[in-house]
């Protein structure tokens, strides 16, 4: 119990500060990719300083408290994961919390942020199976869905599930909206939709939607993460070294691509949700038997 | 630490110009110029811009849009005319449907002369304005301290103005002059810039 | 116990009257004494249940006369159905009618087995009642107020609102009957009684479209039924008995007698939860006004089919039958799922999504784990409660929009404030965490992978996100900034209507709080009379998190609501390239004109439209019962 109080309040102090300096790393990386010198470190904390001193702006007084509530839903599937409590619920808060992005999103009734927000929500059909397949196939390794339970087993988790693994790497780049399945927003210049779901979203808005993705790309990346975990405590060294090579891999990916049509990409990660983590789960079915 | 200069954040937008200089706005992100070392983003969304680029003159379809779309950018805010077009009209000066640089409808701050402006003087220019919107920012506090977030700061409250009345051509002089430092600060500077580059070639 | 035939006569005599008493006022004031009756009536028996701690009781050994009551009735009934197939020139389906009949009668006069309860309750059954008598009193206190704003708009269908009232009240007694009754030709009968009711009000309208789609759903249903009473005359023949409950215990026993009847039994199930390939009648049926819809077409009727599959559930489990079923129930599941996001008619978004959900419970039932009806039986509460609340609500929103296409619902909590907070609650009770159907997955997902049921476990996963998709973008239009000028948009919603719904959206909050209590109180108990082992399916841990979701999903709105209050921002024009013409509603198009803001949803009709994919999966669905006949077939004989 006090082991999960204080995980869960390091998560909320320190997520921002990781999550952060994740972004920030990302635009170094990105940059030296491009060969150009890019934004100091600690960019992304400037930009979330400066949105949060400008001039209080919003389409509608209602985007901010869904936006708000987006917030506190992120918070709070982050909060369920590392208290160690169930993961399915986990993902079933993530859910509810993508729900308020896409109210956000859609409440100010502006073309771009409506548009965004459709392909948001087809970004969320794209890559739930995927998020749940991973839940499913915990369940089947540990016999348990309790993430202190998963964390603690003898064996790493990955070792039984690697297309699960693979895939739930895949929707990642969909998750973190990163190209070439950067179609609802996206974090580089401008595109067709403007900036998508984020559109209307100026000044304290944005600073909140941004630290919320912090939030929870920290949370992505512990249950990358919890695929790693075992018992054994150099485990969790192993862990952060494999989170930071997925992230690595999502950066390079990021700025290898070209952005990809919605049916394309509903299409391709619903296959490759059933060929590998279907296939993966399907054996394990068996092999349990 | 965190000033708000370390991250500016752009605004562009093409008025009636011949796309030379809005090749060299786009040129400025490459990794030759490499804009966003200063912390510069080309956003597309004025919900979100700091700083307004505008590129060539003002005809009389696109007064209204560059108006509304200063009017949404959330302040402080600093405009930035990049190119002799967006300064005074430019080549096109005299047409027709053309009603001058981008002051004639919003209060400019810096003006980066050239034909095409260079982009070492756009990042220039953008420097120049990044130190202004700091300035800024005190006003807006002050401002906000005293009435609240709900109103508009009086520092640009008359500032978008109605194209073509009588008032316009008085409140353009008087915005001139307000604007008259910044803008003898920077033009020498960009030109000199830019000749520097051109010769390097 | 004198509760019990009051439940099942009282409806029936009180649609006899309905029937011949013209005066509209009298019509509506018995209806609504009628809805009070049933309900109060069943919260008597509930009440002497729990005084009584839920022991299942057996009634009626004896039952000469009403035997023959019902006999008389089914040649009646049979009579009505054959008439009407001649008069609309569909004379093959009275055959679906006159078979079954016949073959019950040879059953009954050629039984000769000891006679064995008719009437049987347990918890199951008493769940069912309460589903019944509450959310049927409800519809039907709406139907009143809503069949004369009906008739108001629409001139052109003769107005018979008693008789539709009548048949409201003559399904509920049918239903009351259905679930009570513990012998397999009553339940027969009121199998068949439910049948011709929903065909009776689906051709309500007497349109063109109203007979033909009323005719589908009548011999789809007779069908099921005339599969039903060959599978009854087959186990009484070998078996040697009428009785439900002798009949599962065959099953679970492994009796090879059994089997048969059971999978036809089955079947028949598929057939009235409108399954795939039998979903087609329930799309149909949506031509009915809104209160049939709401009370068959989604609360009630077409969960007698869920009923029966949760009775066989025990004796299914592990058997082809049930691997079948349930693969048919995923199956059903994903595909409708799929099919909801290309519509834009609210009643039919609604209609695919009974569908799909009626998958769920049918995989669970299928499965047949006391781990899957416990997940089964909140989805069926759930479902019951919130559907019902937005069919209401559909219809009170044609009434005052004249139209039901969910694209011109766009910002309707601008406009109809009230209906669109009900169809909120409605929808969120549908998919949204922590409410029912969304834990009730959890437990589904739970059992399928405990069951190593590879296939239902994709279908889950799968349609669970599918099924989000087209809810959120339902949602999602509720609460968008209006297209155009309302202000002559007025709420014509009538008091008993607000009133229905009104209690069911209360109820609905209830059943989202109450539900771990519930749960422990009523479920467990319910699936240890099933099985006789009392699984614990939620743990004490899951427990606490769920009310801690619970907490933060009704605190935080609000919360952050009264908070973005308080700050003032400065309300900006929206982004539209800097061309809107002075508010967000129109835009200066290229032509320098002005022109309005028209958003809409992605449908993909072309790609997953109804029309392009209901064939297909209604050949592979009827592929699977057909090789699950083959198989028992092949073992029995």
């Amino acid at each position: 119990m006090r082991n999960s109080i204080i995980s869960v309040a390091a998560y909320l102090l320190l997520a921002p500060v990781i999550g952060g300096l994740l972004d920030g790393i990302d635009r170094k990386i990105s940059a030296r990719m491009q060969r150009r010198v890019g934004p100091p470190l600690l960019q992304p904390f400037y930009d979330v300083s400066k949105l949060l001193k400008k001039q209080v702006i919003s389409v509608t007084n209602a985007q901010t408290f869904l936006l708000m509530s987006y917030m506190i839903f992120i918070l709070l599937t982050g909060a369920m994961f590392f208290a160690g409590t169930d993961i399915l619920l986990c993902m079933f808060v993530l859910s509810t919390a993508a729900m308020f992005l896409y109210f956000a999103a859609t409440v100010t009734g502006s073309p771009y942020s409506t548009i965004g927000a459709s392909r948001e929500l087809i970004q969320t059909i794209a890559y739930e199976p995927a998020v749940l397949m991973s839940c499913v196939g915990f369940y089947l390794v540990d016999g348990s869905f309790e993430i202190s339970k998963i964390a603690s087993s003898q064996i790493s988790s990955i070792m039984y599930l690697p297309g699960v693994f693979a895939a739930f790497v895949f929707i990642l780049t969909i998750k973190m909206r990163k190209s070439p399945f950067d179609i609802s927003t996206s974090h580089h210049a401008h595109q067709e939709i403007v900036k998508g779901v984020t559109s209307e979203m100026g000044a304290r808005n944005l600073a909140i939607f941004t630290v919320t993705e912090w939030y929870e790309n920290v949370f992505l990346m512990g249950v990358v993460g919890l695929f790693i975990v075992n018992k054994d405590p150099i485990s969790i060294a192993v862990a952060v070294a494999v989170i930071f090579a997925v992230f690595f891999l999502e950066i390079l990916i990021d700025n290898t691509s070209a952005r990809m049509k919605q049916y394309e990409m509903l299409k391709l990660s619903w296959t490759i949700t059933l060929v590998l983590a279907g296939c993966n789960i399907w054996v394990l079915m068996l092999m349990i038997k | 630490m965190f000033e708000i200069k370390r991250s500016p954040w752009v605004l562009h937008y093409d008025g009636s110009s011949c796309n030379g200089c809005d090749i060299e706005v786009l040129a400025c992100l490459t990794p030759v110029y490499d804009a966003e070392r200063f912390g510069i983003v080309n956003t597309g969304d004025p919900m979100q811009a700091d700083i307004l680029l505008i590129t060539g003159g003002i005809n009389s379809q696109n007064a209204p849009v560059v108006k509304q779309l200063y009017d949404q950018m959330p302040r402080p805010k600093v405009v930035c005319a990049i190119g002799v077009c967006a300064c005074t009209g430019g080549i096109f000066k005299d047409c027709y449907n053309i009603l001058g640089g981008a002051d004639t409808v919003i209060p400019v701050d810096i003006y980066v002369p050239g034909c095409a402006a260079r982009p070492q003087a756009i990042i220039d220019g953008i420097v120049k304005a990044v130190d202004l919107f700091e300035k800024r920012l005190e006003k807006h506090k002050e401002w906000v301290r005293i009435h609240g977030e709900v109103h508009d700061d009086p520092v640009d409250e008359n500032e978008v103005r109605e194209v073509g009345t009588e008032e316009t051509k008085t409140t353009t002089k008087t915005e001139t002059a307000k604007t008259e430092k910044a803008k003898s600060e920077t033009k020498p500077k960009s030109n000199k810039k830019g000749k520097k580059s051109r010769r390097k070639k | 116990m004198i509760v019990v035939p009051f439940l099942i006569c009282v409806p029936l005599i009180l649609s006899g009257v309905l029937m011949f008493v013209k005066s509209e006022k009298i019509q509506s004031w018995l209806a609504y004494v009628g809805a009070v009756v049933m309900a109060t009536a069943v919260g008597v028996l509930g009440y002497g249940r729990i005084l009584g701690g839920f022991a299942p009781i057996e009634l009626y050994y004896e039952t000469e006369i009403a035997d023959r009551v019902i006999f008389a009735a089914e040649i009646v009934m049979m009579l009505v159905v054959t008439y009407l197939c001649f008069k609309y020139d569909k004379k093959p389906v009275c055959l679906l009618s006159v078979i079954p009949t016949v073959v019950i009668a040879i059953t009954e006069f050629g039984f000769n087995g000891h006679e064995t309860a008719h009437i049987y309750i347990d918890r199951l059954a008493m769940l069912m009642c309460l589903i019944i008598g509450v959310i049927g009193g409800l519809i039907i206190v709406y139907a009143v107020g809503y069949m004369s704003g009906y008739h108001m708009h629409h001139k052109e269908v003769e107005d018979r609102r008693g008789y539709f009232i009548a048949l409201l009240f003559f399904f509920m007694g049918a239903m009351f009957g259905f679930v009570l009754s513990s012998s397999l030709i009553w339940l027969f009968f009121f199998w068949e009684c439910t049948s011709i009711c929903s065909f009776l009000l689906i051709g309500y309208t007497r349109t063109e479209e109203a007979v033909n789609n009323s005719f589908r759903a009548l011999w789809m249903n007779l069908l099921g039924g005339l599969v039903l009473s060959l599978g009854i005359f087959y186990f009484a023949f070998y078996v040697g008995t009428l009785s439900f409950r002798d009949f599962i215990q065959a099953g679970i026993d492994g009796n090879i007698y059994a089997i048969l009847p059971i999978a036809a039994m089955a079947f028949a199930a598929l057939t009235k939860s409108a399954q795939l390939p039998f979903s087609t009648w329930l799309l149909g049926a949506m031509v009915a006004p809104t209160p049939s819809s709401a009370l068959l077409h989604s609360a009630t009727m077409v969960k007698a089919g869920i009923y029966v599959l949760f009775r066989l559930a025990p004796a299914m489990n592990g058997t082809t039958t049930g691997d079948m079923i349930a693969l048919i129930g995923g199956f059903t599941f994903f595909v409708s799922s799929m099919m909801a996001i290309a519509q834009s008619d609210a009643k039919r978004v609604l209609a695919m999504s009974t569908v799909s959900n009626l998958g769920l419970m049918v995989a669970c039932a299928g499965s047949g784990t006391p781990e899957t009806i416990w997940a089964g039986v909140f989805l069926m509460i759930f479902h019951a409660v919130s559907k019902s609340l937005l069919f209401l609500d559909v219809g009170a929103t044609e009434n005052t929009l004249h139209s039901r296409d969910i694209e011109d619902m766009h910002g309707m909590l601008y406009f109809l404030p009230m209906l669109s907070v009900f169809m909120f609650i409605g929808i969120a009770g549908m998919f949204l965490a922590p409410f029912g159907m969304l834990i009730s997955k959890w437990a589904a997902l739970r059992a399928a992978i405990d069951g190593k049921n590879v296939a239902l476990l994709l279908f889950i996963v799968f349609g669970s996100a599918t099924t989000s998709f087209y809810w959120s973008k339902w949602m999602g239009k509720l609460i968008c900034h209006p297209h155009a000028e309302h202000s002559h948009i007025k709420d014509i919603t009538r008091l008993n209507e607000t009133v229905s719904m009104g209690i069911q959206a209360v109820l609905m909050i209830v059943l989202c709080v109450a539900f771990p209590f519930l749960s422990k109180i009523f479920v467990d108990p319910l699936l240890d009379e099933m099985f006789g082992t009392s699984g614990e399916v939620l743990s004490q841990g899951l427990l606490y998190m769920l009310v801690i979701i619970i907490c933060f999903v009704f605190a935080v709105p609000p919360i952050t609501y009264y908070y973005s209050r308080r700050i003032h921002s400065n309300i900006k024009l929206a982004y539209m390239g800097g061309i809107n013409t002075g508010d967000n509603s129109s835009f200066v198009d290229s032509m320098g004109e002005e022109k309005m803001l028209w958003l809409s949803n992605y449908y993909f009709a072309n790609r997953i439209g109804i029309r392009k994919i209901m064939l297909p999966c209604q050949l592979f669905a009827a592929a699977i019962i057909i090789i699950m006949f083959c198989i028992i077939l092949g073992v029995t004989l």
